[in-house]
C-alpha cells in the first residue's frame, strides 16, 4: 500500500475550556479525496488550520511526506507544497481574478524581490494564471477586479490560486458553500480529476458531493472521530445518523 | 554617591512615573474603549498646564488654578470629541492620526495665540513650597512628594473607578465588546464622550501639577505623550495596570539612569568623555527598554485581552 | 470627470510644472523662489520615502524625521570632517571626510538603510496602533540622542560651511542645485513606479490588502514588509541628506516628530499611494507655509485646521479630486 503524504496522530487543540481538536488521528493517500464532514462548529476548519499552521496545536503530531512539520510555521509549510482553500474567500481585494493567480504563482516560485520587470509583460505567470482560471472556468473574467466579482466567481478564484500553487495535497474548506446547484456539479466532476495530481482532505456540507467524490469520509463531531469509513460505511454508520445525519435527514 | 542623594533619585523617578501614568491612563482608556489614538493627548495636557499657570497667577491661588485646569482640559476634552473625534472612530489608524495631528497643530497655535511665546511660570501652593524631612532625616521638597500621593490616590481612584461604578462597567463592557454596549441600552455617544472627557481632565491634571516643577510652555506636553507611547508599549494597550507598572518603570529607568550611567561610566574612561557618553546613553535608555519588551512580549508585560 | 484626466498626464503635467517654475523664477531672477521650489523637491522626496511604505504597504510609520535626520547627518558629519581635515576614524582603518555628493548620498543611504533595518525589524512585530507607536519613540530616541551626544555639534547642529560638490555643476547656483534634487526625485519616482508593478511591488500591496492570504500562499509578509521599510527608509534618507546640503546645516529638529508628521502630511495632501501624491503634498505645503507665514506667525493654526479638512472631507487628497478614484493599473 502506498504511503500516506500526510498524517495526523493524536492531534489536540484548545480555545481555553473548548477542545476543539482532540486527538485526531487522520492519514491522506496519494490519489485519493479524504472528505472530513461534521456538523457546524465541529472544528472542520480548525483542524486546516492546525495542519496549514495557522494554528499552533497543543499535541500530536502531523507528518508530511514522513518528516515530522509540526514544528514549521505556516509559510514554511506553505512552501512544502501544503495549500488550502478558505471558507470565507480570502483573496486580494484589489487585484484583478488574474493578478490574484499570478501572484500565487509568484509565490509557488518563492519570488519578492523583482523589482523592474512587470508583472503585466511577466509571460511566465501570466500564462499560468490564465491557465488556472480557465480550468475553473473564470478565464473570460481575469481582468475583473475581485471586488466585482460574485460570490460564486470568489470561490472558483480560490481554487484558481490554489492550483497556480501546484501543491503536493490540497485543504478545501468547503469550496462548494455558495456555488449553486450547477457550480457545484461542475466542480464535483473538476475535484474528480483533481485528485490525480494531489490528493484533496475536503471539507464539504453538500453530501451530494461528499458521497460522490470521497474515496474515505471521517466525521468529526466535537473535535473528535467518530467514524470513517468509505460512503457507504458512513451513510449507514448508525452513530453517524444518530449525531450528524440524522438531523440532515429528519 | 550617598544614599540619600540615590533615594532622592529614586524618589524622582516615582515622580515622572506617577505624571506619565496620569498621561497613559487617559490615552489607553482611550485607546481602549474607543480604538483611537490620539496625538492631541499632550495638547490638553498642555492646555492644562497654562489654565493652571494663568488663574493661579490672577486669583492667587494654586487650588483655583488646578480646579480650573481640571475643569477647563474636561470640558475642552468632551467639546473636541463632539466637534472631531467622534468622526474618527470609525476611520483607519492613518486617518486618526493625521487628524489628531493637526489638532496638535492649531492647539499649540492656539494656545501661543492666547498666553503668548513667552513660558509661564507657576508657584506651588505656600504650604507644600518647603523640603519635607523624611524618615532618616532626608530632606525632600515638599511638592514633589505631593505629587507621589496625588498620582497614585487618582491610580487608586482610577482602579475603583473602573472596578466598582457603574461606569467603570459601561467601559469595561465597551473594551470587551463595542456592539454589545449597545445592545445593552448604554447611550454609547455619551458614553465616549465621558471616557474621552476624563482621560483629559487626567491630562490637564497632570500638566497643572508638573507647571509648579518646570516652565509652562507651548509643546511642554509632546515629549510627555511620547513617553507615555513608550509606557504604553512596554504595559500592554489598553490596560491600566500595565500603564501604571510601566509608567513608575520608566520614570526609574530613565531618571536613575541619567543619574547613574554617567558616574559608572566614569569608573571605565575619563570623567568629562564619560558625562557626554553617559547623558546620550540614558536618553535612550527607556528606548532600549522597550526594544528588549518587544523582543520578548511583543504585546507588552500585561497584554490586555481584546 | 473628463475621460482624459488619467492620472497619468496629470503626473506628467505635475512633472513638468515642478520644473517649468523654477525655471521661470531663474529667468526673472527670483533665486529665492528656486530654493523654496528645491525645498518643496527635496520635502517631495522625503514623502515619496514614506509613501512606499505608508501607501504601498499600509505601513503607517510616525518616524520617519529619525531616516531623513540620519541621512542628514551622515552628510553634514562627513563634511565637517572634510573640512577641518581630520579623519572620522583611523583605526581600524582611516575614514577620511569628503565633500563629494555622490559619496556622501551614498553613506546617507547605506546608514539610513541600517537604521530603517533595525527600526523595522523591531517595530514589525508588531502591527497598528503599536507599529505607530513604536516608530514615533525610537524616532524620538534618535533625536534624543542628536541632542545629547555632544560630538557633532549637540542641540545646536552642525553647520556645513561650503555646499558639497556634484561633478560638472556648481552646485552653489541656486538653479544648478534645484535641477540636481529635482533629477534625483524623478529618478527616484520612476524606479517606484516600476517597482510598484513588479514582483516586489505585487507582494507589498497584497501584504497590505490581506496579510494572512500572503502567508497562506508561502511568502513571509514580515520580510516582505521590512523590505518595503528599509527601501522607504533609505529614500527619505537621502532626501535628509539632499536638505543637508540646501541648508547647509543639520540639527536634531530635522528628527523631530513634528517633521515626522508633515511628512506625512505631505501623502495625504496629495493622495495616499498615488506615485505623485507627495509631489503634490510638499508642494502645496510650501506653497501654503509661504503664503500664509508670511501674513500671520499663527499659520501652523491653518495649516492644521486645512489638514483636519482633508482628513475628514477629502480622503483622496489632491489628486484623487482630480483624477477621480481609479488607480492607475
Ligand atoms: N480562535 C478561536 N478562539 C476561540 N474559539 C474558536 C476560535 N476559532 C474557532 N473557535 C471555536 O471552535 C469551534 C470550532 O470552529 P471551526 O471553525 O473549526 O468549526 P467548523 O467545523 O469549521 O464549523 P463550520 O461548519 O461552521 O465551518 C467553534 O465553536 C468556534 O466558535
Ligand atoms: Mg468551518
Amino acid at each position: 500500500m502506498t504511503e500516506p503524504v500526510l498524517e495526523l496522530s493524536g492531534l489536540s487543540k484548545s480555545f481555553g475550556a473548548l477542545k476543539v481538536t482532540d486527538a485526531v488521528d487522520l492519514d491522506l493517500r496519494p490519489g485519493e479525496i479524504h472528505a472530513l464532514i461534521g456538523p457546524n462548529g465541529a472544528g472542520k476548519s480548525s483542524l486546516i488550520k492546525l495542519v496549514a499552521g495557522e494554528l499552533a496545536a497543543d499535541a500530536g503530531s502531523i507528518r508530511f511526506d514522513g518528516r515530522e512539520i509540526s514544528d514549521l510555521d505556516q509559510i514554511e509549510r506553505a512552501r512544502l507544497g501544503l495549500t488550502r482553500t478558505f471558507q470565507v474567500s480570502s483573496l486580494i481585494p484589489e487585484f484583478s481574478a488574474r493578478g490574484n493567480v499570478m501572484f500565487a504563482a509568484q509565490a509557488r516560485r518563492k519570488s519578492i524581490f523583482g523589482f523592474f520587470r512587470q508583472v503585466s509583460r511577466d509571460r511566465e505567470l501570466i500564462d499560468e494564471a490564465m491557465e488556472a482560471l480557465d480550468r475553473v472556468g473564470l478565464s473570460g473574467r481575469a481582468a475583473v477586479r475581485v471586488s466585482e466579482l460574485s460570490h460564486g466567481e470568489k470561490r472558483l478564484l480560490e481554487i484558481a490560486m490554489a492550483l497556480a500553487m501546484r501543491p503536493r495535497i490540497f485543504l478545501m474548506d468547503e469550496p462548494m458553500a455558495g456555488l449553486g446547484q450547477e457550480g457545484s456539479a461542475k466542480l464535483i466532476g473538476f475535484l474528480d480529476k483533481l485528485r490525480t495530481q494531489a490528493p484533496i482532505l475536503l471539507i464539504e456540507h453538500d453530501m451530494d458531493a461528499v458521497f460522490q467524490l470521497a474515496d474515505r469520509i471521517s466525521v468529526l463531531v466535537s473535535g473528535k472521530i467518530i467514524a470513517r469509513g468509505t460512503a457507504d460505511e458512513i451513510r449507514n454508520h448508525p452513530e453517524v445518523r444518530t449525531a450528524y445525519l440524522g438531523e440532515d435527514a429528519a | 554617591m550617598t544614599v540619600a542623594l540615590f533615594l532622592e533619585q529614586i524618589l524622582n523617578g516615582l515622580q515622572l512615573g506617577v505624571m506619565l501614568f496620569l498621561m497613559a491612563a487617559g490615552l489607553t482608556l482611550i485607546f481602549g474603549v474607543m480604538g483611537l489614538i490620539n496625538l492631541a493627548h499632550g495638547s490638553l495636557f498642555m492646555v492644562g498646564g497654562f489654565v493652571c499657570a494663568a488663574v493661579a497667577a490672577w486669583t492667587g491661588s494654586f487650588w483655583i488654578g488646578l480646579v480650573a485646569s481640571l475643569a477647563a482640559a474636561a470640558a475642552l476634552g468632551a467639546l473636541v470629541e463632539i466637534i472631531v473625534i467622534r468622526r474618527l472612530y470609525d476611520r483607519d489608524h492613518l486617518d486618526q492620526v493625521l487628524a489628531t495631528f493637526a489638532l496638535v497643530l492649531m492647539f499649540s497655535e492656539g494656545v501661543r495665540f492666547v498666553f503668548g511665546s513667552f513660558p509661564l511660570y507657576l508657584d506651588p501652593p505656600a504650604f507644600l513650597s518647603g523640603p519635607v524631612t523624611l524618615p532618616g532625616g532626608m530632606l525632600y521638597p515638599a511638592y514633589r512628594l505631593a505629587i507621589i500621593i496625588a498620582g497614585l490616590a487618582v491610580a487608586a481612584g482610577l482602579g475603583l473607578l473602573i472596578s466598582r461604578t457603574r461606569l467603570g462597567m459601561q467601559i469595561r463592557a465597551g473594551e470587551a465588546d463595542r456592539e454589545m454596549i449597545a445592545a445593552l441600552g448604554v447611550d454609547i455617544r455619551f458614553l465616549y464622550t465621558v471616557v474621552f472627557a476624563l482621560g483629559a481632565a487626567l491630562a490637564g491634571f497632570a500638566g497643572a501639577l508638573i507647571g509648579a516643577i518646570q516652565s509652562v510652555q507651548i509643546g511642554m506636553g509632546e515629549p510627555v505623550l511620547i513617553l507615555a507611547f513608550v509606557v504604553i508599549v512596554i504595559g500592554g494597550i489598553g490596560s491600566i495596570r500595565g500603564a501604571l507598572v510601566a509608567a513608575l518603570i520608566v520614570g526609574l529607568v530613565d531618571t536613575l539612569g541619567r543619574f547613574l550611567l554617567p558616574t559608572l561610566l566614569a569608573n571605565v574612561m575619563e570623567a568629562s568623555a564619560a558625562r557626554g557618553v553617559g547623558s546620550a546613553i540614558a536618553s535612550m535608555l527607556i528606548y532600549l527598554l522597550m526594544a528588549v519588551v518587544l523582543v520578548f512580549k511583543p504585546k507588552g508585560l500585561f497584554p490586555a485581552n481584546a | 470627470m473628463p475621460e482624459f484626466v488619467t492620472e497619468h498626464r496629470l503626473n506628467i503635467l505635475l512633472a513638468l510644472i515642478l520644473l517649468g517654475g523654477p525655471l521661470v523664477a531663474h529667468f526673472a531672477d527670483e533665486p529665492f523662489l528656486v530654493t523654496l521650489a528645491t525645498r518643496a523637491t527635496i520635502l517631495a522626496l522625503a514623502g515619496v520615502g514614506l509613501n512606499i511604505a505608508l501607501g504601498l504597504g499600509g505601513l503607517v510609520s510616525f518616524g520617519h524625521a529619525a531616516f531623513f535626520g540620519v541621512g542628514g547627518y551622515a552628510v553634514g558629519i562627513l563634511a565637517s570632517h572634510h573640512q577641518t581635515y581630520e579623519p572620522l576614524m583611523t583605526s581600524p582603518f582611516v575614514i577620511n571626510g569628503t565633500n563629494q555628493m555622490l559619496v556622501l548620498w551614498l553613506v546617507a543611504v547605506l546608514v539610513s538603510g541600517l537604521a530603517a533595518l533595525v527600526i523595522g525589524a523591531l517595530s514589525l512585530r508588531t502591527s497598528g496602533v503599536y507599529f505607530i507607536m513604536i516608530t514615533l519613540a525610537f524616532a524620538q530616541m534618535i533625536y534624543y540622542f542628536a541632542i545629547s551626544w555632544p560630538a557633532y555639534g549637540g542641540e545646536d547642529g552642525l553647520s556645513i560651511y561650503v555646499r558639497n560638490a556634484f561633478p560638472g555643476l556648481n552646485t552653489l547656483r541656486p538653479l544648478d542645485f534645484f535641477l540636481l534634487c529635482y533629477a534625483v526625485l524623478i529618478v527616484v519616482l520612476l524606479a517606484q513606479w516600476k517597482m510598484t508593478g513588479a514582483r516586489f511591488g505585487m507582494a507589498l500591496q497584497a501584504v497590505r490588502q490581506n496579510e494572512g492570504r500572503v502567508a497562506a500562499l508561502g511568502l513571509s509578509p514580515y520580510r516582505i514588509k521590512l523590505a518595503a521599510f528599509v527601501i522607504s527608509g533609505m529614500v527619505t534618507g537621502l532626501a535628509g541628506a539632499l536638505y543637508a546640503d540646501l541648508n547647509r546645516f543639520v540639527s536634531p529638529t530635522m528628527m523631530s516628530w513634528h517633521l515626522s508628521g508633515e511628512i506625512m502630511v505631505f501623502i495625504i495632501l496629495g493622495g495616499v499611494a498615488r506615485l505623485f501624491g507627495p509631489v503634490v503634498g510638499a508642494c502645496l505645503f510650501v506653497l501654503f507655509e509661504h503664503a500664509f507665514g508670511s501674513v500671520t506667525e499663527h499659520w501652523q493654526f491653518f495649516l492644521g485646521a486645512a489638514l483636519l479638512a482633508v482628513v475628514l472631507f477629502a480622503r483622496g487628497g489632491f489628486i484623487g479630486l482630480v483624477a477621480g478614484r481609479v488607480r492607475h493599473d
